[in-house]
């Protein structure tokens, strides 16, 4: 019993350290975030791979998200005789929820672990030290422009991925359930507020900004803990992912509770 | 202008460096040998400021580089140039990139002016016309050729060099052995090298230290380490099956 309590003990202790450290980090991130020299065109690269990593799985995504939600909340409605409220239940689900989640999860497993890898295969091969041995802050060049990429690059997806999915939804209930496509879009118009739009967009801001985050980090410290080489890349890419996943749906509830 | 303190570093309680002593005078060049595994790498980490000591201290020109973070370690550093053990080439640059980067990043120079000396440095390390190839498309006799020309283009005071011969022919061995010597002749630099390669490491380095076991056990001109009665030393350098060293 004392031996689990004490194996339970050094696991939370190794936990709130690693989290002190990513907090650390994060910090340090911001900090040079405002310090110059500005790298704008590592900024326009990582906006470049953010978008062109993510954008088909995004689009595809989105339209059958949007499809599934019409097709489902059509039957629901029709019990009610309420069908004339599908446009607007599509767009706030997508809007408020499914499209800054999903857009975010599918943003993780696509570009977020190919930048953790990439900052990994970096550390190992000794990169990051060259960098900073030519006198130049390796967070400048590698963590920074990320974060800042992931700012503007989450929120113009989630924009995207809620169009589609609108869009998706407008075929499925005019094309596929004979709803009128008047009827779809001037209820949307009259319950979609500014407010739901602007809760979809902080939701997506803060889920770029922890991707960034968990991925840099899991990238930056590969190898830090047990495991070597490809392994250690491997390692620290799935650590990543399923980290990311999971902080982007607590800190869904959590915002969703506060902004509600 | 180098002068290592009772260096000491443990990793998960295993004693890696214990109580290194080790002074380096200005533009000497020292080689440091060891068996693989032995600390040698952690060792030069500690000296450019990328490891901290559990104890001991690294001066370099007088300042204590452990105790150094930001700025001002990054002021040390730019008195140093880095070939590390695979080279370090940054993947996302070309060879012709990679030379430019600390120059581009750290220098006022015109596009011009660094055109010329990259162009100079490739000439160099007889990498002409390799300059577009990508790190992933050249060998690594060229990869270890290209990281020695970034490290040495900015002209710096001290220069490490991290096993810059592991892994390549004896051709080529000896071709990095003699750009090392150029360059050394050229600049006047500092040097330390990390190296196993016997015998052609005794043409290159001024002096040659042995890391045995966590410290120094001997440090001598190429002639006394070859002359040596140390045992270690003498297993060391025939690559004998009996002596103290482990395998």
């Amino acid at each position: 019993m004392g031996r689990l309590l004490a194996a339970l003990g050094a696991w939370t202790i190794a936990k709130l350290r690693m989290l002190g450290h990513m907090f650390v980090f994060l910090f340090n991130s911001f900090y040079f975030i405002f310090i110059p020299p500005f790298k704008f065109r590592i900024l326009l690269r990582q906006i470049r791979f953010f978008g062109n990593k993510s954008l088909v799985v995004i689009l595809l995504t989105g339209a059958f998200a949007g499809m599934v939600l019409s097709l489902q909340v059509f039957y629901t409605l029709r019990k009610f005789g309420s069908e004339a409220l599908l446009g607007p239940a599509v767009a706030l689900s997508l809007i408020r929820e499914l499209g800054p989640v999903l857009s975010a999860l599918m943003v993780t497993g696509r570009a977020g672990s190919a930048l953790t890898a990439e900052i990994g295969v970096m550390r190992i091969s000794e990169q990051i030290d060259a960098l900073a041995t030519i006198a130049l802050n390796p967070m400048r060049y590698i963590i920074v422009p990320n974060i800042v990429a992931a700012i503007f690059v989450f929120p113009l997806l989630t924009a995207i991925f809620d169009l589609i999915g609108i869009y998706g939804g407008y075929v499925v209930a005019v094309k596929l359930l004979g709803l009128s496509s008047g009827t779809y879009f001037s209820q949307m118009e009259n319950f979609v507020a500014l407010e739901d739009i602007r809760i979809g967009l902080y939701k997506s801001l803060s889920f770029g900004v922890i991707v960034a985050w968990v991925c840099c980090y899991k990238g930056y410290f590969t190898g830090f803990g047990r495991g070597f080489g490809a392994t250690a890349v491997s390692k620290a890419t799935t650590e990543a992912v399923v980290m990311s996943s999971i902080l982007i749906l607590i800190w869904d509830y959590f915002l969703g509770s506060v902004l509600l | 202008m180098i002068e290592i303190t009772n260096l000491e570093k443990s990793f998960d309680g295993q004693k890696v460096l214990d109580g290194v002593n080790l002074s380096i005078t200005e533009k000497e060049v020292v080689a440091i040998m060891g068996k693989s595994g032995g600390g040698k790498s952690v060792l030069l980490k500690h000296i450019i400021g990328i490891l901290k000591p559990d104890k001991g201290s690294v001066l370099i020109d007088g300042t204590d580089i452990t105790t150094l973070r930001g700025r001002e370690l990054d002021k040390i550093r730019e008195k140093f140039g880095v070939l590390f053990q695979g080279g370090a080439l940054f993947d996302s640059l070309s060879v012709y990139q990679n030379i430019a980067f600390p120059l581009k990043e750290r220098t006022k120079l015109s596009k011009n002016e660094i055109r010329e000396k990259v162009i100079r440095a490739l000439e160099d390390v007889g990498l002409k016309g390799a300059g577009k190839k990508y790190p992933a498309e050249i060998s690594g006799g060229m990869r270890k050729r290209a990281a020695l020309a970034r490290a040495l283009i900015t002209g710096p005071k001290i220069v490490f060099f991290d096993e810059p011969t592991t892994g390549l022919d004896p051709v080529i061995v000896g071709s990095i052995h003699r750009l090392i010597l150029d360059a050394h002749k050229q600049y006047g630099f500092t040097g330390l090298i990390i190296s196993h390669e016997i015998p052609g490491i005794f043409e290159v380095a001024d002096r040659i230290a042995l890391l045995h076991n966590g410290v120094i056990v001997e440090i001598g001109t190429p002639k006394e380490i070859q002359n040596s009665t140390n045992p270690v030393v003498k297993q060391f350098i025939t690559g004998g099956h009996e002596g103290p060293i482990e395998h």
